[in-house]
């Protein structure tokens, strides 16, 4: 009886140490990716530790698209908030490096897509006169290919109605349209059921807080 | 405690002990001992790690497991893997080395401006261009605020170090342009021939440019049309001058398109209300069409037609000084066809390959006449019909070397009458080149290559060796040499009359130091240049011409220090005589100023969406001919300085969906004196000022573009 306990209890220790690798993947995760909605970690700075994280873990896995996913996301992200211009392009390419491998590792199309229009819309913002038709229409175009590939993406109809609201009256933007389409997103993201608990589920709360603005 | 027992404690713990912490921590830098910030640090398959600090430092911790492997990454630097011993703490100097990518790759541009991606040495753009104060949206205009260029606005054509308009040549995706100015009148050259839109890419080479390029002494512009469009689209344009319009198709495929455009100008509205300094007698006016096709044959296939045709007429009456009381009439009536195209394709195993062909033809034709004086008027033709093709291989040797041949043939027939008297004559000019790109190291190149070339017409044979030099010194900064021989047939004028003439010959020799960033540009350049075998016309024709060129030149553009501002600041100093023409010997020629700059602002107003522009350029004074001098003042007399300063204004909005740009312009806002000469009677009492024949033009345009796509409308909103 003692060694049958024994060897129970030995086992249940072995098992937790290898057990640990993909029980740490979910929780290094999920933990991170609460962190990502928090004001602390959503600075330029903060975000590049993050990213720096999430291509660690996407090393170590191999096989799971969603850190090189969030790596791409927490970069491009940076590179939008930075205030120091000169800095965007690199960290365009790095959320493009990224978002390759993401890709390689048959990740979600859909969602791959909207970020894609966030690496354009950063490269445009370093100057915007001259790089303005060009990649608008590439950040455009990635948004209508994410619809394509998942018209049910309330990420979607969130980053087009942003782009609606911020683009000068005059270049074709419009507040009505804008909320219009944030309005969907909303509806969207009401009935939006992630595919997994690690996969993207970003954007409502700033949803709402666009719409919000928007409204005054 | 039973044996049981401690095994118990020691399963259950097992985990948590091995999980005890030790501290890795350390600095990252680069090869020259700067700080890397953002590298990450990461133990290989483990999430341990960090994010480098803008000091290079990093500091984590990780569970002790004996040896294992850390990897830093960092975009830009390759990566680096390094065994390390996680059994205790550790403090590590990390030296990540520079990755050969491109972007960090030295450039072989000794001389040129180049204006193309927008990632790489990006000086003007097509919209800097149109943006640029005082400009009149023309790019040769624009190329004038660049360092290197003389102010010579009482003459067609790019006057480059020292060199005189003939000696600049343009190409279009590899093609000789034989006529890029179209004909203007005295004291009132012509705009350049092509739109700045019709350009991706613009480079401006002022000396030591590639051996793919030959006829040009001085300089080459090399102009790189667009590819495909983004979408189908129709434009429209009307303004004080004239109106335009377009369409632009894109096929379905998005592999195709094709487009037409014309364009209707008549100044002879503006001249009734603002009066010129010479009388109007014919137009003036122009009637401009262009078709363009351009097809994608394949993922890397390429190929390219562009077609112009062009017709005007312009004329003016002056008041007569070799004859006072009459009246000088002078007109011409131009017709002018450019067609090229152009073929590129990856031919795999490292080799491409460009094929061109273009055709082209144009038609002077002057009267001029004295009235009310006889005898009759005289009449002048000029023809020139030039065929050309081209073909270039180029092999891809390793990560960035290059190794370039190619031949070009051109023929052409240059025809002219003088009243009932012809001048014709027809060469044929073949052109062979190889050109090899080697780098020693990424930061380090070399270009080394060379040129023949034989024209019938002259029966002679030339041979151009050139060779460059490039080294990048950190991040942005590079060094660079160049040495070449430059060859060009005398002007059809000269060789009408005398086919014995030889070509004329220069050598260029330029030190260049460069240091570019997104956001800045400096670059300073020194030169030497030497002329020899320049066309004489006296005693008789001949070749015994020559004179040399000297200067330093500085360009600084920053678009970064003030929000929304761009400005560049460029200056050129040059040291230049030469001994050609009917010169009896070396003086510095009449086109020539010693000191030339110019400051170009543009200011953009986020919240009207506004653009507004200013330019201001200086010119030392240039010497002029004074017949009443004796011949040791040949030349020695000097016209005031020139000072232009130019302001825009444009709006941008959009009226429906179509994007529009309302602009106004303003040259010499101030109505400065411009001199840029004078022109004596034959018997040397009476001189008249070249001054511009209409000294502050007031440009009023609207221009639109808008999408004829309707699925294209959601992305018109962006």
């Amino acid at each position: 009886m003692k060694r049958f306990l024994l060897s129970l209890v030995v086992m249940a220790g072995i098992s937790s140490a290898t057990m640990a690798q993909s029980a740490q993947y979910e929780q290094t995760m999920a933990k991170n990716i609460g962190e990502l909605d928090s004001t602390a970690t959503f600075t330029p700075d903060a975000l590049l530790q993050k990213a720096g994280l999430f291509e660690r873990i996407g090393g170590a896995e191999k096989s799971q698209w969603q850190p090189y996913y969030y790596a791409a996301y927490c970069n491009v992200m940076s590179a939008l908030m930075q205030k120091d211009k000169s800095k965007v392009d690199g960290l365009a390419d790095q959320a493009e490096a990224d978002l390759t491998k993401a890709e390689q590792l048959n990740g979600n199309a859909s969602e791959i897509a909207c970020i894609k229009s966030l690496i354009a819309t950063a490269r445009l913002t370093v100057d915007p006169m001259n790089r303005g038709e060009q990649y608008g229409m590439i950040s455009a175009k990635a948004l209508e290919e994410g619809k394509q590939l998942n018209a049910e993406n309330p990420r979607v109809y969130l980053l087009q109605g942003q782009a609606l609201l911020y683009t000068p009256e005059a270049f074709g933007g419009s507040k009505t349209g804008g909320k219009a389409l944030l309005e969907v997103a909303l509806q969207k993201y009401a009935a939006f059921k992630p595919a997994g608990k690690l996969d993207p589920n970003w954007g409502e709360g700033y949803a709402k807080q666009l719409l919000q603005q928007a409204s005054k | 405690m039973s044996l049981f027992n401690r095994l118990l404690i020691i399963a259950v713990l097992l985990p948590a002990w091995l999980s005890a912490q030790v501290n890795i921590s350390g600095k990252v830098t680069d090869g020259k001992k700067r700080p890397v910030a953002g590298a990450n640090i990461s133990i290989k398959d483990s999430y341990d790690g960090a994010v480098t600090k803008a000091d290079g430092s990093f500091s984590f911790q990780v569970t002790p497991a004996g040896e294992q492997t850390l990897i830093a990454t960092m975009a830009g630097y390759q990566p680096l893997e390094m065994k390390i011993n996680t059994a205790e703490s550790q403090q590590l100097d990390i030296v990540l080395k520079n990755a050969a990518r491109e972007l960090k790759v030295v450039t072989i541009a000794a001389g040129s401006f180049e204006a193309s991606d927008e990632k790489k040495n990006t000086v003007l753009k097509p919209l800097d261009i149109v943006t640029t104060a005082g400009a009149g949206a023309d790019i040769v205009n624009a190329i004038k605020t660049l360092p290197g260029t003389q102010q010579t606005n009482d003459r067609e054509g790019l006057f480059v170090r020292g060199g005189t308009g003939y000696e600049t040549q343009t190409v279009i995706d590899g093609m000789l342009v034989r006529n890029p100015f179209s004909s203007g009148v005295p004291d009132m050259p012509g705009r350049g021939r092509f739109s700045p839109f019709l350009f991706k890419g613009t480079t401006f080479s002022s000396g030591g440019y590639s051996a793919q390029y030959g006829q040009g002494l001085s300089s080459a512009l090399i102009l790189e049309s667009t590819d495909l469009p983004a979408r189908s689209s129709a434009s429209a344009g009307v303004s004080v001058i004239g109106v335009n319009g377009g369409v632009e198709t894109l096929s379905k495929d998005k592999r195709t398109s094709y487009g037409v455009e014309a364009d209707y100008t008549n100044l002879a509205p503006y001249f009734n209300v603002v009066k010129p300094k010479q009388e109007v007698n014919l137009g003036p006016e122009i009637i401009g069409t262009s078709a363009n096709f351009r097809r994608k044959t394949s993922k890397t296939g390429m190929l390219k037609f562009y077609g112009y045709a062009n017709w005007s007429n312009m004329g003016f009456d002056y008041k007569s000084l070799e004859y006072p009381g009459s009246t000088e009439s002078y007109q011409v009536r131009n017709h002018n066809i450019y067609t090229n195209m152009t073929y590129r394709e990856n031919l795999g195993s490292g080799w491409k390959l460009y094929a061109g062909a273009s055709f082209s033809t144009n038609t002077d034709k002057i009267k001029t006449d004295t009235l009310p004086k006889n005898p009759a008027e005289t009449n002048i033709g000029v023809r020139s019909d030039l065929t050309q093709t081209k073909l270039m291989l180029t092999k891809g040797l390793g990560n960035f070397s290059a190794l370039r041949v190619g031949a070009e043939y051109q023929y052409a027939v240059e025809r002219s009458a003088f009243n009932q008297y012809n001048l014709n004559y027809v060469d044929n000019y073949a052109a062979g080149f190889a050109e090899a790109d080697v780098y020693f190291t990424p930061a380090f190149a070399g270009r080394f290559g060379g040129r023949t070339e034989y024209s019938s017409v002259l029966g002679k044979l030339n041979f151009a060796p050139r060779a460059s030099l490039a080294y990048k010194v950190g991040y942005n900064g590079q060094f660079t040499l160049a040495y070449g021989d430059y060859y060009q047939k005398p002007e059809p004028q000269y060789i009408r009359f005398d086919r014995g003439l030889d070509y004329m010959k220069a050598t260029h020799y330029i030190a260049s130091y460069q240091l570019l960033s997104n956001f800045y540009t400096f670059r300073t350049e020194v030169f030497y240049k030497q002329y020899k075998n320049l066309v004489k016309t006296v005693p008789d024709y001949n070749n015994n011409g020559d004179g040399f060129a000297k200067g330093i030149e500085v360009f600084w553009r920053d678009r970064k220090t003030v929000k929304n501002m761009d400005y560049w600041v460029s200056y050129s100093y040059l040291d230049t005589k030469r001994d050609y023409l009917n010169y009896p010997y070396r003086v510095q020629p009449d086109f020539a100023a010693n000191h030339t700059a110019s400051f170009v602002a543009k200011y953009f107003v986020t919240k009207i969406q506004t653009n507004f522009g200013l330019t201001y350029s200086f010119a030392s004074g240039r010497p002029y001919y004074n017949p009443n001098q004796p011949v040791s003042k040949f030349m020695s007399d000097k016209t005031i300085n020139y000072n232009s300063v130019g302001a825009s204004v444009s709006y941008l909005t959009s009226i429906r969906k179509a994007f529009t740009i309302f602009v106004v312009q303003v040259s010499n806002v101030f109505n400065q004196q411009q001199v840029f000469g004078y022109r004596y009677s034959s018997d040397g009492l009476r001189r008249n000022e070249i001054v511009p024949n209409v000294p502050r033009f007031i440009f009023v345009g609207m221009f639109m573009n808008f999408g004829t796509d309707r699925r294209q409308d959601i992305i018109n909103n962006l």
